[in-house]
């Protein structure tokens, strides 16, 4: 179980939760009165809630990934939560983390478990911080012990797209992606901008499967692509193994989302995009330590180190990987420029005007809602 | 449509693969269910041993390293819920739909719990036999990659068509479905015949299972199976407990679960919701048209009718 | 009486028999059987802040229990409670946006009654089917919950999509103003005193009037039902509305107490442990109640058992379902207890 590595670790304070079981009734009582029983005094604890299961090779093992990294420093305890649902259970979750683990900082790595239930639970508990992944934190509308953290991914998934274009020779890339929201169209965006910066007559196929963990629809996506004489995959959903290992038996190249999926298509991976959680987290947890300010708003893609590539596949040319590095180098030293006028959508409506751009900080792309011409597919449901 | 790839002929060869790819579970669990209906009762917990035996499958194949392993591992998990099931229903003033609902519940937190540790590796594969080795085209040669679970799926649906009507013990099942009193003026040990029906029932949804985590999609986790299992059931009814039918709709509906995304990827979007809704929309639609008030339907086992 | 004492002692005794399985179960996984037990009963039990986890978590489950067991009285196993819900949820939020601006306490009732009257609809639909057409309601209630999830997803991503929830797919807001409150000080919401009195004012319906009765009686024979002049078929069709509109109304407070608007989340498997609940406590709408805040509770444990124990989530799947299975073979124990019987006294 890849969740044990860590339980020896954090076995000391565990010891003293079990001692401490009878005080629960009396750390309960303490609803309101801030967190921190005595019992558990000294130690950053940090608290974190996913979605669905902390192993599912995708979105949630990526942050548990990064639990487990800041979970290994002595001075943190870190407790976690899995398939909490993004009902008002999350409110009871996070209560509980604060009441009853005396959680300073808590970590609600779903997006929807912003807008109602962090907003309605913070200002009852004003001295935990609530640190939510994913969304925008406003200065005049939210609390002050709110922030929010997310990374530029779509930087290493223009990094892919870019090797696609390079590896594609059908020149048709196919994109499983679960629902039609802001980040994850704009992924396809930049995986298509990407791979048409080396090919303009490059092609992306999008399939939306209507949820984030169908593996069924995944892999029928995956083998109708195939069908198609696409020859590079890729996705945005919960969990990218199956459609990685669709790919792979189907003998056409894939790029990984999430986390590492190298080891699942020993020939066909090329290359992917992953968050790198556990420099966020530990972070986070020096900033507590040491008793800095918490930013309310962190965001960062390549160059802050929030969001990285996986290594590229024995398969992918010299000349791919030089492409790809030196758009890398560019993102780095943040002179790459995505999104920039004059740019059409899929409908041939302008998305941005000549002379426009965006770059990455810019709020505007967060509310993307339309694709980039050379998408085959529509944003309606 | 684009000249580089199949179009729409491609959506066709998607579909037919697809029916046999998505419809092989259906048919173990429609035929496991329709063999337990058979002998008047029903199982709605086949969902469980979907799950259970996906999760055991690949445990094993894992473990073991052989696939084949898996499979029968699957099978007899699937066949201990089921003897869980009969015995439970066996009890007086017990509702086997409420103890099926029971075991689905039961089989999927237990194979969830047991299940964490093989979230992450990678189990063989089950082999597919390549029928389409004749073809230079790529397509052809995957659509037609059939896995042999299909093909022993096949030959069972026949194999039941035929044991219900000729065999002597599938007389003896269907007497024991139609009407308990006569099977038991007949000196039928009705319990034991239920019991041995649910059991071969939970194998075949066990096995079932194992296609899902052992070949398609191939890997196990928690949302593995969306409601397969219990779809199944509702397929039965909708094949009139004949096992060819069940063959046939599992096909369809295996089919109709391809149909929307083979048609996204042509470029054909928009309404994916509705195209995941049509296998449940179709199936009700058929069940309020061929059901009438009047007379139970064709096929259906008597003791159906009294639960 | 003893059908009083039987009816306590029974379930008590599966309780304890399914905590007995389930630490055989715990101890086979290495983990000390007594603490965890201990901190079930703590994350459930142990304080007044547990407390109000588990009854927050037991409210919805009245309302949906009652999606089952009132259909179940009068013969009918349906398990459409999850699609009532997200039926009644999603007309009521399509009341609440339409009206919203309007008076709050009106627009509340509005949504109360659109919620109540299409999951009222949705189940009725069901008893329809079954009783004109002779379809299976339990397979037909359990494809429209596929199909109310269906449109629930459809509207939410199309016609009905806030443009301005980005990532999370949602209608448009029922606005501030038209939001249920929490209990007192408390953090539990205004759901939980609709389901208690739902819950009872069923029982009383159920208990105490002709209709009541004349719906235990189909359910016992249908055929003497039919013989002694009882319209069947439109009881059985109430009997499902009333069962629906419960789950519909829980759908309504659960936008309206704690979502605000409709999403995803609406689809929550409320509906399906609801079933469980309505099982467990044989269909009778008082034993709902405690049936609910037993399953809330063990529910609620779950976050503290993983963060204590390293349990995965899993574990009180397990334990619901040995309790489920318990209580269903002790069903067979009925009238078979001799010590509870006055001499004499025949079963």
């Amino acid at each position: 179980m890849s969740h044990t590595t860590n339980k020896g670790k954090i076995n000391p304070g565990r010891r003293r939760l079990l001692k401490g079981l009878s005080a629960l009734g009396a750390a309960g009582l303490m609803n309101g009165f801030g967190p921190a029983p005595l019992w558990a005094a000294a130690k950053v604890k940090m608290g974190f809630i996913y979605v669905g299961p902390r192993d599912d090779y995708g979105y949630n093992q990526a942050h548990f990934e990064g639990k487990s990294a800041v979970a290994t420093l002595d001075w943190v305890k870190a407790v976690d939560e899995e398939n909490v649902p993004e009902t008002i259970e999350v409110i009871k979750t996070m209560e509980s983390m604060i009441n009853l683990d005396g959680a300073q900082v808590i970590f609600p790595t779903s997006f929807g478990y912003f807008d109602p239930h962090i907003l309605k639970t913070a200002p009852k508990y004003p001295k935990v911080m609530f640190l939510h992944c994913g969304g925008l934190w406003d200065e005049k509308k939210h609390p002050k012990n709110v922030g929010s953290y997310f990374g530029y991914i779509d930087e290493p998934v223009y990094l892919s797209g870019v090797v696609a274009g390079h590896m594609s020779k059908t020149g048709k890339l196919g994109y499983i992606a679960a629902i039609p929201i802001p980040q994850v169209l704009r992924n396809i965006n930049s995986f298509t901008l990407g791979a048409r910066s080396v090919n303009p007559k490059i092609t992306t196929n999008v399939v939306f499967t209507g949820g984030w963990a169908n593996p069924v629809k995944e892999a029928e996506a995956a083998n109708s692509m195939a069908d198609q004489g696409i020859d590079v995959l890729t996705c945005h959903v919960d969990s990218p193994k199956v459609v990685v290992q669709t790919a792979e038996k189907r003998g056409i190249y894939c790029c990984g989302y999430h986390t590492d999926q190298s080891v699942l298509a020993p020939k066909g991976f090329l290359t992917g995009a992953e968050w790198n959680w556990s420099k966020v987290y530990i972070d986070y947890a020096q900033m507590i330590k040491t008793g800095k300010p918490i930013p309310n708003l962190v965001r960062g893609g390549l160059k802050e180190g929030i969001v990285k590539s996986s290594p590229y596949g024995m398969t992918v040319t010299a000349k791919a990987k030089e492409n790809a590095d030196a758009v890398r180098k560019k993102f780095m030293d943040g002179s790459m420029i995505v999104y920039q006028g004059p740019m059409k959508d899929n409908t041939g409506k302008m998305a941005i005007p000549a002379g426009t751009r965006y770059s990455q900080t810019d709020i505007w792309l967060e509310s993307m809602n339309w694709l980039v011409e050379g998408v085959i597919g529509t944003t309606k449901s | 449509m684009n000249d580089t790839g199949l179009g729409f002929s491609g959506v066709l060869i998607a579909v037919l693969g697809g029916a046999v790819r998505v419809g092989t579970p259906f048919l173990f669990v429609s035929l496991g269910e329709c063999l337990t209906e058979k002998s008047g009762r029903i199982n709605l917990g086949l969902e469980g041993n979907l799950i259970m035996g996906a999760m055991s499958g690949y445990a094993v194949a894992y473990l073991s390293g052989s696939p084949w392993l898996g499979v029968l591992v699957a099978g007899t998990s699937g066949m201990l819920l089921g003897f869980l099931h009969a015995l439970l229903c066996q009890q007086q003033r017990v509702n086997d739909i409420a103890v099926g609902i029971a075991m689905m519940m039961f089989g999927t937190g237990l194979a969830f719990y047991l299940g964490k540790s093989f979230i992450q590796p990678v189990a063989p594969r089950l082999p597919a036999i390549a029928l389409g080795g004749w073809s230079d085209s790529a397509v052809v040669r995957a659509a037609l990659d059939i896995n042999v679970l299909f093909i022993i799926g096949t030959l069972l649906a026949v194999a039941m068509a035929w044991f219900f009507r000729h065999a002597k013990w599938g007389l003896l099942l269907r007497t024991v479905g139609e009407s308990r009193n006569a099977a038991l003026a007949m000196g039928i040990n009705v319990h034991r015949v239920r019991l041995y029906a649910t059991m071969a029932g939970g194998f075949l949804a066990g096995v079932g299972g194992s296609f899902l985590s052992l070949y398609y999609p191939g890997s196990w986790n928690e949302g593995l199976s969306s409601g397969q299992g219990l779809m199944a059931v509702a397929l039965v009814i909708f094949a009139r407990w004949n096992p060819l039918y069940c063959l046939y709709t599992s096909l369809l509906f295996g089919g109709a679960a391809a149909l929307g995304p083979a048609l996204q990827s042509v470029g054909v979007s928009g309404g994916y919701y509705l195209f995941n809704a049509a296998p449940y929309i179709l199936t009700l639609g058929i069940m309020m048209m061929t059901a009438s008030s009047q007379q139970r339907c064709a096929g259906m086992p008597g003791e159906l009718s009294n639960v | 009486m003893h059908n009083f004492m039987e009816s306590i002692a029974i379930p008590t005794a599966a309780l304890v028999f399914s905590l007995l399985i389930f630490s055989g179960f715990v101890a086979f996984s290495g983990n000390n059987v007594l603490e965890v037990l201990a901190a079930i009963y703590q994350g459930a039990f142990g304080s007044w802040f547990s407390w109000q986890n588990t009854l927050v978590r037991a409210a919805p489950l009245m309302l949906t229990a009652l999606c089952t067991a009132l259909p179940a009285r009068s013969g009918l196993i349906i398990i459409g409670g999850e699609g009532a819900m997200v039926v009644g949820g999603l007309c009521a939020t399509l009341t609440g946006i339409s009206l919203n601006g309007l008076p709050p306490f009106f627009v509340i009732s509005s949504m109360a009654c659109s919620g109540v009257l299409s999951g009222g609809a949705w189940i009725a639909a069901v008893g329809a089917l079954k009783h004109y057409r002779n379809v299976n309601e339990t397979i037909s209630s359990l494809l429209l919950n596929y199909i109310a999830i269906a449109i629930l997803n459809f509207l939410i991503l199309g016609l009905l999509r806030d443009p301005a929830t980005l990532n999370k797919p949602s209608s448009f807001p029922i606005g501030d103003a038209n939001m249920l409150g929490t209990i007192g000080t408390t953090s539990i919401h205004a759901g939980l005193i609709f389901g208690l009195v739902v819950c009872g004012l069923l029982w009383f319906v159920i208990r105490r009037t002709t209709f009541g009765f004349s719906i235990d009686m189909i359910g016992g024979n249908i055929r003497a039902a039919q013989i002694s002049g009882l319209a069947v078929g439109k009881l059985i069709i109430i009997t499902c509305f009333l069962g629906g509109a419960a789950a519909g109304l829980a759908g309504m407070i659960e936008i309206a107490a704690v979502h605000g608007r409709a999403n995803t989340s609406l689809n929550a498997g409320y509906g399906y442990a609801g079933i469980l609940v309505a099982f467990i406590a044989r269909y009778n709408p008082l034993a709902i109640i405690p049936v609910a805040i037993l399953l809330g509770g063990i529910r609620a444990s779950s976050g503290l058992l993983q963060r204590s124990f390293d349990l995965p989530d899993a574990t009180t799947l397990v334990l619901q379902g040995i309790i489920f299975i318990v209580i269903l073979a002790s069903g067979a124990v009925y009238g078979r207890l001799n010590w509870f019987k006055p001499k004499g006294d025949s079963p």
